[in-house]
């Protein structure tokens, strides 16, 4: 049954820009302070006071839009959009409404194998955030309060055209957004903190429709998992309705995640009159074609463009190459390795194998240590100073105690020993000492050869160096 | 004592400075002089304490040789809508009552850099919304020169205060004509600088668009040094622009000889009191008499200017004013634990009868499906009236008309008719509509020693040439007081 029926979903992101202060005023947008202490009469909504448009913030919003194909207007306009909530300071949220600054842009996504779909994206605009109403119950009954510390934080809202047709795309889409904001600078993408949030418009048709279907709309969401679920549970909800002859009431729902269930918010009924008109305190944002150029021209690799790169020029697998530009953080880590020692392979493996697999304890940035020592290590690795065992051992004291790799190597004596006049009695000695085994050996056993490495290992701690045990030992026992 | 307060600002500067007279002494005066004269209901409030001691401080500049400015020492009142960080700022509006603001606005700020002392926060109709000073929520203000009658609005308390000798100089606001239309009922001088002009910061908004600062006086030289201390770009402002600021003293003097003055036949038409249309032809006979050239010109859209202001005044008014919700700052309400209720009861009581209307008018006129009927249709003929403007000063340097279309009007009379009161700025709004400065200055007074006015009207940043035609209507033509 359900196959007759096709899912549309458009989708609104709104991505909080990594400016220090806010769109309209001086005050920082640091996550996580005290309560009310990123505020400034501006964005408290005093009496008299005026905005005042943060040019950075300006900056990074048209490099997202042209990071997303976007036709940027060198002409846009503030726009007040009024509703009555106490966390909304003026009783307006200054935002873009008739004139947006950037429209007709793509998102191409990845949908399974090298296939890859275009996402229209209808237009983004910028806008402030709101405040943050607080509802707290203590031993004196309860009450709200208000933070304001992210009143006034600029926003982008990104507008999908409704071109998802399942869940695995809305992921696909979000995730590949948000990496590309990522890797332009100016969204951090977090969002258990809110930086990245998104709305889903979903609706469903019998297949071959042209005319769509009636719309939920899915809110504020913080995790892609969650979407995933939501966007599911949504679109069978629909269908189940439609099957039954029922009307899909168009809403807004929230996402319950115990229930892992859908729940209306509120009705298209409850939908306010925005009454929008031009700020008059805001002149017509004119924004300079050169300036744009400048923007494009000067615009960071984006992550499509990174992994041809990595393809071509370093000759990664396309797995190693995927996973090396997920992250920003990840890719410039990467290719600063390959600045202090140019092994790429090696710098892919120790890097996916060693440091990726605890990225999500410890990330990059928090590491006692840089991709300079990390190159260090992986040279002395390519010059047979150290094994890569060795190499191991290194890595594991340079993420307890940071510290340089050819200190380390000096001051704990771990350099391999590469010379027979070294290597040839103490072997002599553990063949003595093995009459069995030799025989055996001797006798066929060739696997053998692999005992008497170890024992020399032990008793070297690892450090002679297993070419040249190889060599001796095929000479001795030969 | 009171004698000192009878000469200009200039003058008093002049004498503060060459040691004849201290600050202390002019503001002493200017604190009997409020209170001897309280019943006008001038002030909302007197910030007696601070501007003795501002005087004190000012004194001893002198004494040192040391002033800040030509201003310093010469005590001068704030329309009560300019934020000031040491005195309630109410906008004459019971939801703001005892609200002091933690900062000082601009104009404020430069204010008290020039070393001007701040007697206080004038009267005004609430939130500047009001022709006749009679919307204040807390009184009316009383013509000085007739206590039955308005004093004028929305700067009444700026108008009345000066012209009653209690500040050397008085700030105001001017959106439809609440700087020149007071003033001319007053008999002051009243200047509304170009849009831009003058920081908005700090100034409750009534209609950002159209809501410029500016100064009332009782000379033209006067206006011409207040102007001298606000005029200027301001960071803080985003509709304030970056236009050089001249000396507005130099070439006052100047006469108006070869200087072209258009008489537009649209502001004539209205059949204007007698003694009102008298005194408006002296006006122009005395200026041709100097060497200027009148020249018949027409402001065809000036009809559409009462329509066309009140829709996107009281539109803007509607946004200004949805931050007066209770939750922040202001005289809250509450609501038994509703939300709704509590705005519903904080605005209900909070907001006086003018400016209720005003908010319902631009809430209708901005809503979903009647927006682009009046909103939007008044924004095109603000272009239209804009376009006339420029058509005319392609002709002509500056502007004659009435400022007003009667004299001072009787207490109550307007009061209940709304529509005749918003016809009071019939000459003044297509001003604010096209950003322009203008000027209302004194023109003698009628047989009921009411004061009569004339309005000049200048192009863009020409605040200089308006100076200039008024200084010399002062000195020949009309009858300052």
């Amino acid at each position: 049954m359900a196959n007759h029926w096709e899912t549309v979903i458009g989708l609104e992101v709104h991505a909080q820009l990594s400016t220090k202060s806010k769109l309209f005023s001086s005050s920082g947008t640091t996550f996580g302070r005290a309560p009310n202490t990123l505020v400034d009469v501006v964005n408290l909504g005093l009496p008299g006071v005026l905005p005042v448009l943060n040019k950075e913030a300006v900056k990074m919003a048209i490099q997202a839009g042209i990071g997303l194909n976007c036709t940027i207007h060198p002409q846009s306009q503030f726009d007040r959009k009024h509703y009555f909530y106490p966390d909304l300071p003026k009783g307006y949220q200054i935002t873009q409404f008739a004139q947006p600054y950037a429209t007709a842009g793509y998102l191409d996504i990845a949908i399974g194998g090298s296939e890859t779909k275009r996402i229209r994206i209808n237009r983004i605009h910028m806008e402030e955030d709101a405040g943050k109403n607080v509802h707290d119950s203590c031993a004196l009954g309860s009450r709200s309060v208000i933070d304001f510390n992210r009143a006034g934080t600029p926003l982008i809202e990104i507008v999908s055209e409704p071109d998802l047709s399942s869940s695995q795309e809305v992921v696909s889409y979000l995730k590949s957004l948000r990496q590309i904001l990522r890797y332009l600078g100016v969204c951090d993408g977090n969002m258990q903190e809110g930086s990245f949030r998104c709305d889903v418009n979903i609706s469903v048709r019998k297949h071959g429709k042209k005319e769509l279907g009636t719309r939920t709309e899915l809110k504020n969401i913080n995790s892609f998992k969650f979407i995933q679920q939501a966007t599911e549970y949504e679109v069978e909800r629909q269908i189940y309705l439609l099957e039954a002859k029922e009307v899909i009431v168009q809403e807004t729902r929230l996402w319950d995640s115990t229930k892992q269930q859908t729940r209306s918010m509120r009705s298209k009924e409850d939908a306010h009159d925005y009454r929008y008109f031009p700020d008059p305190d805001l002149p017509i944002l004119n924004v300079s074609l050169e300036q744009i150029e400048n923007l494009r021209n000067n615009l960071p690799e984006l992550p499509n463009k990174k992994k041809e790169r990595f393809l071509s020029d370093f000759k990664l697998s396309e797995y190693d190459a995927t996973v090396l530009t997920e992250e920003p953080e990840v890719a410039t880590f990467f290719e600063e390795i390959l600045n202090h020692h140019r092994n790429p392979k090696l710098a892919a493996n120790w890097l996916m194998n060693e440091l990726l697999r605890d990225a999500k304890e410890t990330p990059l940035h928090q590491l006692k240590f840089g991709a300079k020592e990390l190159a260090e290590l992986l040279a002395l690795i390519d010059s047979e100073v150290i094994s890569g065992k060795i190499g191991k051992e290194v890595l594991g004291i340079l993420k307890e105690e940071g510290g340089s790799p050819n200190r380390i190597v000096e001051s704990r004596g771990l350099k391999q020993v590469a010379n027979s006049d070294e290597l040839k009695p103490i072997l002599e000695e553990i063949i003595a000492r093995h009459p069995q085994q030799a025989s055996d050996y001797r006798g066929g056993k060739t696997k053998l050869i692999g005992f008497f490495v170890g024992q020399i290992m032990k008793e070297t701690q690892g450090k002679a160096n297993p070419k040249l045990v190889n060599k001796i030992l095929k000479e001795l026992l030969g | 004592m009171v004698d000192i307060l009878e000469q200009s600002l200039e003058a008093a500067c002049q004498q503060i400075r060459c040691g004849a007279i201290t600050s202390l002494a002019l503001v002493s005066a200017c604190l009997e002089k409020v209170q001897d004269t309280k019943d006008s209901g001038c002030f909302l409030h007197v910030s007696e304490s601070s501007a003795i001691q501002a005087a004190t401080q000012s004194d001893q500049r002198h004494k040192n040789r040391a002033p800040k400015s030509i201003l310093d020492g010469v005590p001068i009142g704030l329309k009560d809508i300019f934020i000031t960080r040491d005195a309630p700022t109410t906008c004459a509006s019971r939801l703001l009552e005892g609200y002091i603001p933690p900062y000082d606005s601009t104009i404020v700020a430069k204010l008290r850099e020039a070393g001007a002392i701040i007697l206080g926060k004038l009267n005004m109709d609430e939130f500047a919304m009001g022709s006749s000073n009679e919307f204040s929520a807390y009184q009316p203000v009383r013509n000085p020169h007739n206590p039955d009658k308005v004093a004028g609005g929305s700067s009444g308390g700026s108008a009345a205060a000066v012209a009653n000798h209690s500040v050397f100089a008085a700030l105001g606001t001017d959106t439809g004509g609440s700087i020149r239309q007071p003033a001319a009922f007053c008999g002051t001088v009243g200047l509304k600088p170009t849009y831009g002009r003058v920081s908005r910061f700090g100034m409750i908004a009534f209609a950002s668009s159209l809501d410029q600062a500016g100064p009332l006086t009782r000379t033209v030289r006067d206006n011409a040094i207040i102007l001298q201390a606000i005029a200027g770009y301001d960071d803080k402002d985003s509709s304030s622009v970056e236009q050089s600021v001249p000396d507005y003293l130099e070439g006052i003097e100047q006469g108006v000889q070869n200087l072209r003055v258009g008489i537009p036949r649209e502001y004539f038409e209205e059949s204007l009191p007698s003694a009102m249309a008298q005194a408006l032809a002296k006006t122009k006979k005395s200026l041709e008499e100097q060497g200027a050239e009148l020249i018949d010109i027409s402001l065809p859209h000036s009809e559409y200017g009462i329509a066309t202001y009140y829709l996107l005044a009281t539109a803007e008014a509607s946004s200004n004013l949805a931050r007066f919700d209770g939750v922040r700052y202001g005289n809250r309400v509450g609501g038994d634990d509703d939300l709704h209720a509590m705005y519903q009861n904080t605005r209900s009581a909070g907001f006086g009868p003018e400016v209720k209307r005003r908010i319902m008018l631009g809430t209708y006129a901005l809503s979903a499906g009647y927006y682009d009927a009046y909103y939007l249709k008044a924004q095109k003929v603000r272009t239209l009236i804009c376009q006339d403007f420029r058509d005319a000063f392609s002709q002509v340097d500056v502007i004659l008309t009435p400022t007003t279309p009667t004299t001072a009007f009787g207490m109550g009379e307007q009061l209940n008719d709304p529509l005749a009161m918003y016809l009071s700025d019939i000459f003044t709004v297509n001003v604010n509509l096209a950003g322009l400065p203008a000027m209302a200055l004194p023109i003698g007074f009628d047989e009921d020693n009411l004061p009569l006015s004339c309005q000049l009207i200048g192009r863009p940043w020409d605040e200089s040439t308006l100076l200039g035609v008024a200084r010399s209507i002062e000195k020949y033509g009309g009858g300052s007081i």
